[in-house]
């Protein structure tokens, strides 16, 4: 028997679980706007944890000179085939220049023009040196008055009654100590998840993936769990990448205008489309045709883009700069092979995500979510992070004026609950498999049955169905590893998380019957876009049951939350 | 693995074990260890907080790595990156954080 977890109870207005971009931005915002009291939980270090680690290539969604926030609406709606909210788009298209500008004061390098304007590189970006994005915002954070930063500390779970947020309950990576956190309102600001499917590198370089490896859906785990209604899992995401570093295209394609061509030299992309899925689906395609390996055309470049890509590439992904390096021979001299990532579930860039209203509260009171983990706005990246931070804080500074609920003894029964499963994992013995065995096993399953790399994105319904026979599994099986250290406790959260998000999105899949977005959901028994599919895909959890409900598009600029 | 830890340049400051999004290193008798060497996402947080270059970032052999290292010295606003490819010899690309990327 190990010793039990010290337990320490806080109170604070404000909890924000996740010190990302979206949750530290909000941090920020609720300090410089109200006297309300904010904690920050981050399972890592604010100054590097979230998407933005290595740093960031350049601001992708920006209202350039000539445009209109409603023009990025339209752009995002048309690339999403339709399933995406009207309101939250807009909303956070307007809020992309100021967040641009705040960060510029706080010191983000942008590159701009002789006149003093940002240059913008293509229909709605800028030009940044992001490698330092995250540690501005840390300083700025670690400097806001009224906010305390809880490194280290995981949050698995969130308190609820009645449909109502409040507080949360975690543990400490580095010390035995557990933690129940009483507040008024919750932001969830976890980010997506990665690492649900089998990845590119699935050997030693396993976390050599796109999205952090440390994302693991916690923020959706727990809001599943706590009946937040969850919608769009079925729009997955998928990247083109740099083979192997996983390295951003972006960069290439848009800063030397490299075209993706195949093994012969055929520029293919305009056969397929343009939409995000589709670059996708094409290399998907030419690589099914024998006409792989894909490539983006660099060659031929010249010597001084060669130099630049090689510092651009370090400030946000080095490992392919090493690797032009290693190889020995510049971009100017080969092309820079492609290829799709495995697929995750990320509402930065899709639509999948918590179901929220327009000020991003969630199906659940006192209950917000912001970034990557809130849905129906995709393609919103950095700046939509920044955004929904800001929007969710004003949201919450404004419910907590006239906030006067009061926590019953059912919360500190629902701590207690959790806090024993705690102990009940420290005390587990290791079942047969271990935690690493599980997570391999269940990327196993969703790659082969669920439409990973092994089978094109591709799935019918019956490999559905075993997709979710196993999963159930597997998730059964989890529930008997043990932990040895505080830190084995964080992995068998994760993989929990993971799981259980795996079930929803194999829901998710087999209720969207048709096939709106090739790559991102390719459902082979229904392979054409069917047009009473013009709707979102939702689901809540109710008694351990996954329900899934139906909603119509929004279309209108506010949407409030009716019957929660 | 994508860093290796010099034994003889880590001083056991603790910075990298700080900075690590995954809390992948830890401090064992006043030396950085990497504990969980197939998690490391390759961020190279630590590298660039390693005041001694003693953190050295590679790619494994499975996604093309050839055994050249990489890491980072700070002067001012300039972040010299320092590769060693495996042959031997150096290269230094310097890159000015006041500096926007081109692309």
């Amino acid at each position: 028997m190990s010793r039990p977890l010290q337990v320490k109870h806080l109170h604070t207005d404000v909890l924000i679980v996740g010190g990302g971009t979206a949750g530290c931005y909000a941090a920020l915002t609720i300090s410089r706007n109200s006297d309300a009291s904010v904690l920050v939980a981050e399972k890592a270090n604010i100054k590097r944890s979230g998407c933005l680690a290595a740093g960031v290539n350049a601001i992708n969604a920006y209202i350039v000179k000539g445009r209109k926030p409603q023009d990025y609406v339209d752009y995002a709606t048309k690339d999403a085939a339709g399933i995406v909210r009207n309101d939250l788009l807009l909303t956070a298209a307007e809020e992309f220049n100021e967040v641009t500008a705040d960060m510029e004061k706080l010191g983000l390098v942008i590159l701009k023009d002789e006149n003093g304007d940002y240059v913008a590189r293509g229909n709605r970006n800028i030009k940044i040196n992001g490698e330092n994005f995250k540690p501005l915002l840390a300083d700025a954070v670690y400097k806001s008055e009224n906010v305390d930063v809880l490194n280290y500390v995981n949050i698995t779970d969130l308190l609820t009654e009645n449909g109502k947020v409040y507080g949360a309950v975690g543990f400490s990576i580095m010390e035995e100590t557990a933690y129940v956190i009483h507040a008024k309102a919750v932001l969830i600001a976890t980010g997506g998840a990665a690492g649900l499917y089998k990845p590119n590198n699935p050997g030693f370089s396993r976390h050599k993936m796109w999205y952090p490896p440390f994302n693991t859906g916690a923020g959706y785990a727990m809001g599943i769990r706590s009946g937040a209604e969850m919608t769009t899992f079925e729009m997955r995401f998928i990247a083109l990448r740099c083979k192997d570093t996983i390295a951003p295209t972006g960069t290439i394609a848009q800063g030397v205008q490299a075209k993706q061509v195949n093994s012969k030299g055929e520029v293919y992309e305009h056969i397929y489309g343009l939409t995000t899925s589709q670059r996708v689906y094409g290399t998907v395609k030419e690589n099914q045709l024998g006409h792989g390996p894909c490539y983006l055309k660099t060659s031929g470049i010249t010597s001084e883009q060669d130099q630049d890509l090689l510092k651009a590439y370090l400030n946000m992904a080095p490992s392919q700069t090493l690797k032009w390096i290693e190889s020995g021979r510049m971009p100017s001299e080969q092309d820079v092979e492609i290829q799709g990532t495995e697929p995750y579930i990320v509402g930065g860039h899709t639509a999948s995500g918590f179901w929220v209203d327009t000020r991003r509260e969630t199906t659940i009171h006192g209950l917000y979510a912001a970034g990557d983990v809130a849905g129906g706005c995709p393609q919103k990246y950095v700046t939509g992070a920044l955004a929904e931070g800001k929007i969710a804080s004003l949201a919450i500074i404004e419910q907590l004026k006239d906030d006067h609920s009061e926590e019953t003894s059912e919360i500190e029964k629902q701590a207690q609950t959790i806090l024993a499963d705690y102990e009940k994992i420290r005390n587990g013995e290791n079942g047969l498999f271990t935690i690493d065995e599980l997570e391999e096993a269940m990327q196993k399953v969703m790659d082969e049955y669920a439409g990973g790399i092994a089978s094109n994105y591709q799935f019918n319904e019956k490999q559905l169905n075993l997709a979710e026979e196993k999963i159930t599994r597997l998730s059964e099986l989890a529930d008997q590893v043990g932990a040895e250290d505080m830190h084995e406790l964080l992995f068998a959260y994760e993989l929990k998380e993971r799981l259980l998000v795996c079930q929803v999105l194999i829901e998710h899949l087999k209720n969207r019957k048709e096939t709106r977005w090739h790559s991102f959901n390719e459902n082979l028994d229904h392979p054409e876009t069917d047009q009473n599919f013009e709707k979102y895909v939702n689901s809540r959890m109710e008694d351990g049951k996954i329900h899934i409900l139906f909603r119509d598009l929004v279309k209108g600029d506010t949407y409030e939350h009716t019957n929660s | 693995m994508s860093i290796r830890i010099r034994e003889d340049r880590c001083v056991g400051c603790g910075k990298c074990q700080e900075v690590c999004p995954g809390t992948l290193i830890q401090i064992k008798d006043k030396k950085a260890v990497m504990k969980y060497p197939k998690n490391c996402w390759g961020c190279v947080s630590c590298v660039k907080e390693c005041k001694t270059g003693a953190i050295e970032f590679y790619l494994g052999a499975d996604i093309g790595g050839m055994g050249g290292t990489m890491n980072v010295t700070q002067k001012g606003d300039l972040l010299n990156w320092n590769i060693t490819r495996s042959d031997g010899s150096e290269l230094v690309i310097s890159v000015d954080r006041r500096n926007s990327n081109k692309y």
